[in-house]
């Protein structure tokens, strides 16, 4: 499963795991991933450690991920990036929407 | 169904005709493989039982004969056999046989052989249906894009894209990969570039193209900068995209005057200024993509550069350094690096990119992924003539006319009333070659009347850095104080012989200002010592134009501007102009 979530013991923080490409093949499953979360759900993480590649579809899922976490007020932090993913995101300068680690 | 029956033996095909019928389905018969091809050829039977061993052509002939026939259409052929050996049997099948019968006949197995041919037959008819569906479907597609790239291309047309000093490659279609590249004259002289990159390909990319073509070029030709276009543009996306689309770019402003280039690059690989020295300089993604966020967090700050004439601009969008080679590696960004490294002296980078791209993909559609510009900066008198060739609009416009407009209260503030004036200016015919001028003479009485008129900002504070900050300031502060002011443009035109004469009065509230002394001061002394942070404004005026007076107590400024509408680059000629004070108006 290319996509996985984990809800943390709290309950309150959703982690979203992303394997192998994250491009638009994945949509739907990001999607699904926290679309039907519980509302319990304040923090959300992007675990990308076992991401190989990511491009501009899924920095668009991304902003959706944003934009459904609360816009401005979203707590999403991506960590674990490679380099190239990490490059990806300077790129467009997603270190002024995201906390990227 | 219709099955063909091909058997020599007479008794044997009339048993197997009978059982075939009595399963339902109607018989043809032939008695040799000439018969049967031409019968086929005849009824196109869905089904065809064929002996191996038969007269004239033997079946495996009569079955290579049908399945050329057939061409793409699935005829399933049962060979009819009282052969055993294995071998055989096998050649039956090689010769386009897709199984066989070994006599006598048993009815069962002869039924479950049709009906399970029946089932293959019609699947694959689905199957053919469904792909000659899908492929009328991406012909209309195809015509579709074709069309909708033509009304694309009426909408962005190329600007000044063919201009000599611009290089690009961008593939016809390149919209539909969410591609687009832009390119107009500033009507204050030099140039404009936009290159964007929609996320997403086909049609969402194309649609959201459309207005970012259309906000460009009218907001260009109207005499607005590029961080302003870029808010333009930032604002509509915002509202027409939905969330997770957005569109990557990169605005480059060149000008030629004042040899200078602002550039601003969100989400795009890295450009680059490369000088004629061969030095290089980085324009790196400083900024979030276009349409990501809102108004006020948006922002536009350009990076200035010095650029002097030979100096080249390179932008790109990801498609070149993510082209990749047969073994499936990257050009990357460090290929484009090394690429400009490498550069020979006088070797044009743009030619240096593409060639290299084109070894390294070897293939020559992996071009039709990119978008590649390289603009080389001029000199401004190159650019002039450049413009020059550019042939007229053969429609007739206003050229004999009169109007007053006048800005006043808070509408000081907010508003900038150039582009609008230019804009009835530039409906002259003819004189939108002259756009630069007309410019430079609108902005300079608009910023004079505003700053020194209504806000009475002194411009010796310009003198020297610190003051110059202060300066702006305080020009802001004083902005929130425009009450019972006004600023208030008379344009008029009128034809002559040779072109026209535009006449422009620009009067402002403001108690005025000396301006017989500040004639005095500037034409006295020939070039003021020390850097000159103001006071260009007049002289410049009074360079273009023909009259410039001032009427009144120093609010009330009049010119007249005198252009040919004959090629060539000779402009107002200095020696006739008249500068006069007026004294009681």
């Amino acid at each position: 499963m290319p996509i996985e979530a984990r809800r943390s013991d709290d309950g309150q923080t959703l982690t979203i795991r992303v394997e192998g490409r994250f491009d638009f093949s994945t949509h739907q499953a990001f999607r699904d991933a926290y679309e039907h979360s519980d509302p319990a759900i304040n923090r959300y993480v992007v675990d990308l450690s076992d991401t190989t590649y990511l491009d501009s579809s899924a920095l668009g899922m991304l902003l959706l991920l944003r934009d459904h976490a609360g816009g401005d007020s979203a707590r999403i932090s991506v960590e674990n990036c490679n380099s190239d993913v990490r490059r990806i995101l300077a790129i467009s300068n997603f270190e002024q929407l995201f906390n990227i680690r | 169904m219709k099955v063909l029956i091909a058997e020599d033996s007479d008794s044997d095909r009339l048993i197997l005709s009978a059982l075939v019928r009595r399963l339902g389905h109607d018989v043809f018969e032939a008695r040799d493989g000439i018969e049967a091809v031409a019968l086929y050829a005849q009824l196109q039977p869905d089904i065809v039982l064929l002996d191996a061993l038969m007269p004239r052509m033997d079946g495996m002939e009569a079955a290579r004969q049908i399945k050329a026939l057939a061409g793409e259409r699935l005829v399933p052929l049962i060979f009819l056999s009282s052969l055993s050996d294995a071998s055989e049997l096998a050649r039956c099948l090689e010769a386009g046989g897709d199984d066989f019968l070994v006599k006598p006949y048993n009815r069962v197995i002869l039924e479950a052989k049709i009906n399970a041919f029946n089932r293959m037959r019609s699947m694959h008819q689905v199957l053919s249906d469904q792909r000659d569906q899908i492929r009328r479907q991406n012909e209309s597609l195809v015509e579709e894009q074709e069309l909708a790239r033509r009304v694309f291309d009426n909408v962005a047309h190329t600007g000044c894209l063919n201009a000599d000093n611009i290089s690009y490659h961008a593939s016809p279609m390149s919209v539909f990969n969410g591609d687009v590249l832009f390119a107009a004259d500033r009507p204050g002289g030099g140039t404009l570039i936009f290159l964007g990159d929609f996320i997403g390909h086909g049609l969402p990319a194309a649609i959201g193209a459309m207005p970012v073509a259309e906000i460009f070029y009218g907001m260009a030709t109207k005499g607005f900068g590029a961080a302003d276009i870029l808010r333009e543009i930032n604002r509509k996306l915002c509202r027409i995209l939905p969330v997770g689309m957005f569109c990557c770019g990169a605005m480059v402003e060149a000008d030629f005057k004042i040899g200078q280039l602002r550039a601003w690059n969100g989400g795009l690989p890295d450009g680059w200024l490369v000088r004629a020295n061969g030095e290089r300089v980085a324009i790196p993604s400083r900024h979030l993509p276009l349409g990501v966020q809102n108004t006020e967090q948006f922002s536009a700050s350009m990076t200035v550069l010095p650029a002097a004439p030979g100096d080249q601009v390179i932008i790109m969008t990801d498609g070149f350094p993510e082209s990749s080679n047969r073994q499936g590696q990257q050009f990357g960004e460090a290929g484009v690096r090394k690429v400009l490294e490498q550069l020979q002296p006088g070797e044009a980078p743009f030619h240096a990119l593409m060639t290299r791209i084109r070894q390294f993909t070897d293939k020559p559609e992996a071009t039709d992924d990119i978008t590649l510009c390289v603009l080389t900066i001029i000199h401004q008198e190159q650019h002039q003539a450049q413009n020059d060739r550019l042939t007229e609009s053969a429609l007739a416009g206003p050229v004999d006319w009169h109007c007053v407009y006048e800005v006043r209260e808070q509408t000081l503030a907010d508003f900038n009333p150039l582009p609008l004036l230019l804009h009835i200016c530039m409906e002259v015919p003819g004189l939108r070659r002259k756009s630069g001028e007309v410019y430079t003479l609108l902005s300079e009485l608009y910023n004079n009347a505003l700053e020194h008129g209504v806000l009475q900002l002194p411009s010796e504070w310009k003198a020297s850095p610190d003051g110059f900050g202060h300066y702006y300031q305080e020009r802001k502060r004083r902005l929130s104080q425009t009450r019972g002011h006004y600023i208030r443009f008379s344009l008029g035109h009128q034809p002559t012989e040779t072109g026209g004469r535009l006449q422009v009065v620009c009067e402002d509230s403001g108690p005025g200002f000396d301006f017989e002394r500040y004639f005095e001061k500037v034409s006295d002394t020939g070039l003021p010592s020390g850097p000159k942070y103001a006071g260009r404004g007049l002289a410049m005026l009074r360079r273009m134009a023909r009259q410039l007076r001032v009427h009144g107590c120093g609010n009330h400024v009049e010119i007249v501007y005198d252009w040919e509408a004959v090629d060539g680059n000779d402009r107002a000629q200095p020696g006739h102009n008249e500068t006069q004070r007026i004294a009681d108006d």
